[in-house]
């Protein structure tokens, strides 16, 4: 039984509730043990059922043995298992982060105890994005959706400002927002077609007016969720104004998690309206995206909100190719190319959150004038975001490069000449708004700001640095991950 | 010819929109999350309708159960909203997401 | 005193004008529901979706009422999740609010207290009886939970007693009892019969209401402690 692919599958899920649980049952100074337990069997989980994947193929689960369409099926294939693999070494990664970043002891005591939530909280968000991840029923992926904005958002608001506050509860109208077209969504899949599982209705939907109801008005709350453009306006607030290993996590995974059902939706269910327009309003979108966000990133005088912007522009990424992904010959490469460019601008974004994170410990304030000069004093935190800033900008050798010569491949194969250009101007970009950043890092820093600076810990840069530097050699993963999605691709690509 | 579930579907598409407009178009927290309970209640009112079976057969349970499960989640998303705004209120005195110089 | 400003500010808000702006979303919410309108009734209306499945496998699911049925058997993994929401919901309170919203006084009577001390066991039993009755007719853990819940509102109000420590043990043992049995069940049941929540038919009741049992105390607290926000702290209480 523990041999089988099928019997892991909930280990994901379970392991991190559970270790959640603890945390809140414990006395709180026990969370990071906890943490670090539950941390570890999910990892062990994660591990077991990849390598069982990889072997054995895709797997499902039915819980509580009913089967679709009855009950509810989880099911890993390739694009899940490298989700819960991103999410696994990130979150983890930013757990060890935020470990050094709570025992800093510039933070007040009321602070910290603040910062005691963190860890129950994140436990919760594993849970409920590897819940995501792995789960069949339109339904039971609203719920997930609702704990992960619950988790996120009380995240956020741990940094207990004013503005972190009202950026967090912004966060929360959207995000319920988007949830409830969601919910609308699955009342019209249900109504029309009777069934909540996405396997029986890829089988069974056709194109009609509430097939059509329910992608508008699913795909519009993924996107609010996702903070497409135009409705990114509440991400860049929040993402600067959360914690480090907060921003992070938002930035890293949770707006992916969305954009995960989006993708699987699209391509399980909406398949029918694949020839309608609305693949092309997604990449006309995109592209704005990557523009507008660019465009402000250049602008910001604060380093955390030109990270935060140049989120907003890189998710315009994932949306660029979506016709793409109903074209036979460029689909395979066309996802591959998002699936790479989820995986690289997580690794590359957190560890430019958390760089910036450890820079901003050090010089009290976020401004990008502040930053003169940090080479000497920080330089494992400046190596780290140099480093981060080369896969963001897509120069090789950089998973994000590999990313994007994917993405560039299928888009010149299928002769969409302007979403080639939005890719290489978008780089460009992106190259400037890191030069922004990196060029003062190595200037001469003035002599009042040498005595004034104390040293991050060595587990904030050093994590930091670890994530980007797994961006780069994600340069090699091409081929891998193509391999992986592979894995059950006929659950991904079922469009005969 | 509208039957009577249907017009209870298109009477919760109406509360879906309603709770629409009054979330983006009033500023005030308090507005803004009771807007998001009228929208909710839309749902789960197209949710019901869609159970019922006629007089002579038995409500489909489903997406009754769905409807329990969205107004826990729908009670609990309302608990933490009022909290974020009096907190927000607490601070800055304020009850809007608009700070002055925005407004 | 936070109340009063809060209605000030909401009166103050009662400008409902129609703005351009306004005009705009007006517009676009009024496109969006005659959208939706025009898919709704295209809705097919003669066949029974999920529902002959759903009431056919009664028999094995171990209650007669169907929504139980389905709450807590077909897709009880939804509940799970739901009852985990319930706790998640009151971690994030807690990380947002250092303080609680409602400020307590005792009040000047004793006829509060001495009501709801008299109350409070008839409710306690009154959701036992909704518990109970939800495994064969309409009531369930739900509805005992939200009895619950308004007995500890009314509780906190009378300030019969109020823990003085900020996050008592028994407290958060009563928060998370729910998904503590929830959880303990579902992996266990993995174990032993190869899936999560996978119940052996014939103690699918036994396991069923102890599920319930807990989760209707989680959930009664949760309510409650959402209601007052923030930790109780009587000795902060003005």
């Amino acid at each position: 039984m523990i041999f089988e692919t099928a019997f892991w599958l909930p280990i994901g899920i379970m392991a991190p509730l559970l270790a959640a649980l603890c945390t809140f049952l414990a006395p709180q100074r026990m969370s990071p043990l906890v943490t670090m337990i539950g941390a570890g069997i999910t990892f062990v989980a994660v591990g077991f059922l990849s390598a069982s994947l990889v072997r054995n193929g895709p797997a499902r689960h039915t819980v509580g043995g009913w089967g679709a369409p009855l009950g509810i099926d989880l099911a890993v294939d390739g694009l899940a298992a490298l989700m819960l693999m991103l999410t696994a070494v990130v979150g983890a990664a930013v757990a060890l982060y935020a470990y050094g970043y709570f025992n800093f002891s510039g933070h007040g005591e009321e602070t910290k105890r603040r910062y005691a939530s963190f860890w129950p909280l994140w436990l919760f968000l594993w849970s409920a994005l590897n819940a995501l991840f792995l789960s069949r029923d339109v339904f039971n992926l609203y719920v997930t959706l609702e704990l992960v904005s619950f988790a996120a958002v009380a995240l956020t608001a741990l940094a207990g400002k004013p503005d972190v506050l009202r950026a967090a509860m912004r966060y929360l109208l959207v995000s319920l927002v988007g949830s409830l077209f969601y919910l609308m969504g699955v009342a019209y899949l249900y109504g029309e077609f009777g069934v909540l599982d996405i396997d029986q209705l890829k089988k069974t939907v056709t194109a009609t007016p509430s097939l059509a109801a329910a992608a508008a008005l699913m795909t519009v709350g993924l996107m609010m969720k996702t903070a497409l453009f135009p409705l990114h306006f509440w991400l860049p607030p929040a993402h600067a104004n959360a914690i480090a290993p907060v921003s992070a996590l938002l930035s890293a995974l949770v707006v992916k998690g969305s954009f995960y059902i989006l993708l699987r939706a699209w391509l399980e269910i909406f398949y029918p309206l694949s020839h309608t327009g609305a693949p092309y309003l997604l990449t006309g979108l995109g592209g704005a995206a990557i523009l507008w966000g660019s465009l402000q990133a250049i602008r910001q005088v604060r380093l955390k909100l030109l990270i935060a912007y140049s989120t907003v522009a890189q998710i315009g990424y994932l949306f660029l190719l979506t016709p793409l992904l109903f074209v036979k010959e460029q689909s395979p490469i066309a996802l591959s190319g998002i699936v790479c460019f989820i995986l690289a601008h997580a690794g590359a974004k957190a560890a430019a959150f958390l760089s910036a994170g450890a820079i901003q410990l050090v010089t009290g304030d976020d401004r990008i004038s502040s930053l003169r000069g940090l080479m000497q004093m920080q330089p494992l935190a400046v190596v780290a975001f140099g480093a981060a800033g080369v896969s963001l900008a897509a120069l090789p050798p950089s998973g994000g490069f590999i990313a994007k010569w994917f993405m560039l491949h299928a888009a010149l194969a299928h002769g969409d000449r302007l979403v080639a250009a939005i890719i290489v101007v978008g780089g460009l970009l992106a190259a400037i708004y890191v030069m922004r950043v990196v060029a003062p890092l190595f200037r001469q820093p003035d002599d009042a700001v040498l005595h004034r600076l104390t040293l991050a810990p060595k587990t904030m840069t050093l994590t930091a640095l670890g994530l980007a530097v797994l961006a780069l050699l994600l340069s090699f993963a091409g081929i891998p991950v193509m391999e992986m999605l592979s894995i059950g691709a006929v659950g991904i690509l079922g469009i005969e | 010819m509208i039957g009577t579930s249907t017009l209870y579907t298109l009477a919760g598409v109406l509360l879906f929109g309603m709770g629409l407009y009054a979330l983006i178009a009033y500023p005030h927290l308090l507005r803004k999350i009771l807007a998001m309970n009228v929208m909710g209640t839309g749902v789960f009112m197209v949710l019901i309708s869609i159970a019922y079976q006629g007089p002579t057969q038995r409500a489909d349970p489903i997406p009754h159960a769905l409807v329990i499960t969205g107004i826990v989640v729908a009670v609990c998303a309302t608990g933490l909203a009022l909290t974020l705004a009096t907190r927000i209120q607490a601070l800055t005195g304020s009850a809007r997401l608009e700070t002055d110089e925005e407004a | 005193m936070q109340d009063r400003d809060f209605n000030r500010a909401l009166q103050a808000d009662d400008d409902t004008r129609l703005t351009q702006s306004r005009l705009l979303v007006l517009a676009l919410a009024t496109a969006l529901v005659a959208g939706l309108a025009a898919a709704a009734i295209t809705f097919p209306d003669d066949f029974g979706r999920l529902a002959p499945l759903a009431l056919d496998s009664l028999p094995r699911s171990g209650v007669l009422n169907p929504v139980t049925a389905v709450l807590l058997n077909y897709r009880g993994y939804d509940t799970l999740l739901e009852v985990v929401v319930l706790l998640l919901a009151i971690v994030g309170v807690w990380a947002i609010a250092p303080t609680p919203r409602i400020w307590f006084k005792t009040p000047d009577t004793p006829v509060l207290a001495t009501f709801v001390r008299l109350l409070l066991p008839l409710m306690m039993v009154v959701a036992g009886y909704m518990l109970w009755l939800g495994a064969d007719e309409p009531g369930g853990a739900f509805q005992g939970g939200a009895v619950l819940g308004g007995v500890g509102v009314l509780w906190a109000a009378a300030v019969v007693w109020l823990p003085r420590a900020g996050r008592p043990f028994w407290l958060r043992l009563l928060l998370g009892a729910g998904v503590a049995a929830f959880v303990i069940a579902a992996v266990g049941l993995l174990f032993l019969r190869g899936n999560l929540l996978q119940y052996p038919p014939e103690q699918a009741k036994t396991v069923i209401l102890v599920i319930e049992s807990a989760a209707m105390f989680s959930i009664g607290a949760t309510l409650a402690m959402l209601f007052i926000g923030g930790y109780p702290r009587r000795e902060e209480a003005k």
